[in-house]
């Protein structure tokens, strides 16, 4: 028995480290380009090269040792404790989930609305200026867009690669409507939110009758239209330069957040002149704004309307086959996540004060729909971790100094931001292939509400 | 409404007139007629690819007829012709649903779930196009409660009350089955198409779905039926029309055509001199002819 042991230790070990050099190795040919040598302009503009022995022998070492480790001690090691749970025949599945578990989301709720005060107290009036804006308003409105987008994808099951077009849309309407004729937030906001759904019928209708593929290559053509015509109808739009000043949202009219205005909020309050007070205004609202599509996208789902979304992404020939009209079903999922994509649009422009189509890359979109698919699609709860995840951890990265003492002085961590999101994009699939919560909320029950397993639910193909 | 099977003359509830469709230079149906009338469960019989299924997906508005007329005559005295009518509007409008060949169940929603999607024309008028419903005024909800109620009335019905609340797909091909026709049936149709309600049931599955398929004739939807299970076409149907190569060749009451020599061919696949024997041994009365 113990001669067995022994020989499995060492054979483990031989693997380990076999893997460990082969994943060294991969590692070496995949930085070899990007990281062992750089390219940069000398003082006479000419571009040059040098190399970066060092930085590339980190890059292999954490591989190879990485790899190592995982095969030699942390695999067994799981293996041991999943073995000894199953001897002693606890499930993994328990039905009793701890108290954070079970009130997650009221938790999730309160720390919000504290969270302008508790950084404002940990971290003072300035130094809270970071956290509120930053990381609060910051990811509120990726959550915001990524439930909007939700109801597109992660329930009708529509492919939609574009969606940033809407959220253009949205911010350009306050942009130019403030700035020409001189609405306040609050009339430009719902308009802005109506103009967007206004945009998604108008490119759904032709758009909609497309499948699949094809859906998401026209849908991200009509986002990169958007952003074409912002740049190069100058007239209005004043192209590339985009445009700015623009109006900051009031408290509803009573008191305004300008410096030099009579009604000054901070003025009107005895409160010191300072930024953060409009930035914990704008926290506020766009959390309001997040509850409001949650909610909607609560209510919707269980209403008919949004049963047939997620009927049309399980199967949309059915859906005919029911006398559900699919043009129209499409549609108004179109509109509605276009509409939430406007109101955050809009926010986004009166918090920026400053729009240009440089906003609305290709890129915003995918990174929006790659926090649906990550939170699993058509889970409120789910996506909004992704977000705090993804958006949370990119702007985290800007502040990692301490990464330039592992990999030395000249590393800059803002650039590997994208590097390391796609790492972690893979390792989050690799192990919640359905996303952070891959189980879906029945609408209806007629004696247990049990969660319906991703195993079952579709992506949809439309 | 018409509960009875027997005695008083049936109006028609569906009229095929010259059906054809082409795909390509493939003519899979060719001028094919016949009628279903109301009150009765009418079988399509026909040996595989005769062009069975291609006559739902006409009917029922998957495909647009290259030729041919479809009326469908409404409880109401209504006349419809279903291949000017968009594929939703079938159901919506013509009261027609349908069961497919591989079934098509939205296995990511549960059963009850299913069941009220198919209530959706119902629920969507009286939620106000949903923007009443959002108010949360008292109409939305009572329709919401009878809706799950009648689900529940089907549900008993196909056998399904204990699995309500778990997903579509997870059930057993044959209780999906049922689900499908359940759901089918909670579009309150007056025609039921069901496309090989019977394929892949055991014995005594196919003897519930026999018996299902009598009480929603006996409920007042007639019913028109794709089958290859002979038992299951020979004991509930009222008539029976049968398919070779889009071309219809017979017609009558099952036992009329269980003895039609040209069906048995067809369906035994024989060669023309078996044929030509069967003919003369029905001429010598060896073989009892049904009646014509
Ligand atoms: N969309 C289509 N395009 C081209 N050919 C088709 C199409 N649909 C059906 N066909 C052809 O039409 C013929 C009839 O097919 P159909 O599916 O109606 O047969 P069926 O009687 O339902 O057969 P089965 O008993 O196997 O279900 C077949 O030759 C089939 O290949
Ligand atoms: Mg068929």
């Amino acid at each position: 028995m113990a001669y067995t042991t022994e020989n499995n230790q060492s054979g483990l070990m031989a693997k380990a480290i076999k893997e460990g050099i082969f994943a060294g190795l991969i590692a070496f040919g995949m930085f070899l380009l990007f990281v062992g040598i750089e390219t940069y302009q000398d003082i006479n503009n000419q571009l040059v090269w040098r190399t970066r022995w060092g930085l590339l022998a980190v890059f292999v070492a954490v591989a190879a040792i990485g790899r190592f480790v995982t095969v030699g001690f942390i695999k067994p090691h799981l293996d041991a404790r999943k073995l000894a749970k199953a001897k002693t025949g606890v499930l993994e599945i328990s039905d009793k989930k701890s108290f954070f578990h079970r009130h997650f989301l009221k938790i999730a709720l309160v720390f919000l609305l504290c969270y302008p005060f508790l950084a404002m107290l940990i971290v003072g009036r300035q130094g809270s200026l970071k956290y509120v804006d930053n990381f609060g308003i910051q990811i509120l409105i990726y959550v915001m867009l990524a439930w909007g987008l939700n109801i597109v994808v992660g329930l009708a099951g529509l492919l939609d690669l574009g969606y940033v077009a809407f959220y253009a849309v949205g911010a350009y309407s306050y942009a130019l409507l403030s700035s020409y004729f001189g609405f306040s937030f609050w009339l430009l906001l719902p308009m802005a939110g109506i103009l967007a759904a206004l945009w998604g019928v108008i490119l759904g209708f032709p758009v909609l009758r497309l499948r699949g593929d094809y859906l998401a290559i026209v849908t991200l053509a009509f986002g990169e239209i958007i952003r074409l015509v912002l740049i190069n109808w100058t007239d209005v739009t004043r192209g590339t330069f985009g445009v700015s000043g623009i109006a900051k949202a009031s408290f509803f009219g009573i008191w305004s957040f300008d410096v030099g205005a009579a009604n000054n909020f901070n003025k009107a309050w005895g409160l010191p002149s300072s930024s953060v007070y409009y930035k914990m205004f704008l926290f506020y609202i766009i959390l309001a704004l997040c509850m409001l599509t949650a909610y909607v996208t609560i209510r919707l789902r269980r209403m008919p309307i949004g049963r047939a979304w997620e009927a049309l992404r399980e199967d949309e020939i059915a859906c005919r086959s029911l006398g559900i009209n699919t043009v129209t079903t499409k549609l108004t999922a179109f509109a509605t996540g276009a509409m939430f994509g406007g109101f955050a649009g809009s926010f986004f422009a009166a918090r920026q004060g400053f729009v240009s189509p440089e906003s609305f890359v290709f890129l915003e979109s995918a990174v929006i729909l790659a926090i649906v698919v990550l939170g699993g699609m058509g889970s409120l709860t789910g996506i909004a971790i992704a977000a705090v995840v993804m958006v949370g951890g990119t702007e985290l990265l800007r502040e990692m100094e301490f990464l330039k003492h592992i990999f030395g002085p000249d590393f800059t961590p803002e650039l590997y931001r994208m590097l390391l999101f796609g790492l972690a994009m893979i390792i989050v699939m690799l192990f919640k292939p359905r996303g952070f919560v891959g189980t879906r909320e029945p609408t209806a029950f007629l004696k247990e509400r049990k969660a319906v397993s991703g195993s079952f639910t579709k992506e949809g193909h439309g | 409404m018409t509960t009875g099977t027997t005695t008083m003359t049936k109006e028609t509830i569906l009229k095929v007139e010259h059906l054809s469709m082409k795909f390509g230079g493939l003519m899979a149906i060719n001028d094919f007629s016949f009628e279903a009338k109301r009150g009765e469960i009418t079988a399509l019989i026909g040996p595989n690819g005769a062009g069975k299924t291609t006559v739902f997906n006409c009917i029922t508005g998957f495909y647009k007829p290259t030729m041919g007329m479809i009326t469908l005559s409404r409880s109401n005295g209504k006349e419809l012709l279903l291949e000017r009518l968009r594929d939703f509007e079938i159901n919506k409008v013509a009261g027609v649903s349908r069961t497919f060949q591989n079934i098509r169940l939205f296995s990511g929603l549960t059963v009850l779930e299913n069941l009220l999607v198919a209530q959706h024309n119902v629920l969507m008028k009286a939620s106000g196009y949903t923007i009443l419903g959002l108010l949360g005024l008292p109409t939305y909800k009572n329709a919401a409660k009878a809706a799950i109620e009648k689900a529940e009335y089907w549900l008993n019905k196909a056998d399904l009350t204990d699995r309500a609340d778990d997903p579509a797909g997870d059930l057993s091909y044959g209780a999906q089955r049922r689900l499908e026709i359940a759901r089918a049936m909670c579009t309150s149709p007056e025609l039921l198409c069901l496309d090989e309600p019977a394929a892949g049931l055991n014995p005594k599955e196919s003897l519930t779905l026999n018996a299902l398929l009598r009480d929603i004739r006996d409920e007042g939807t007639s019913l028109l039926l794709i089958e290859h299970d002979m038992s299951v076409v020979m004991e509930i149907s009222d008539h029976v029309v049968v398919l070779e190569y889009g071309q219809k060749i017979s017609d009558g009451t099952p036992d009329h055509v269980k003895n039609d020599p040209r069906v048995i061919a067809a369906y035994l696949g024989v060669e023309d001199d078996e044929v030509e024997e069967i003919e003369e041994k029905l001429d010598k009365g060896i073989i009892e002819e049904g009646a014509v």
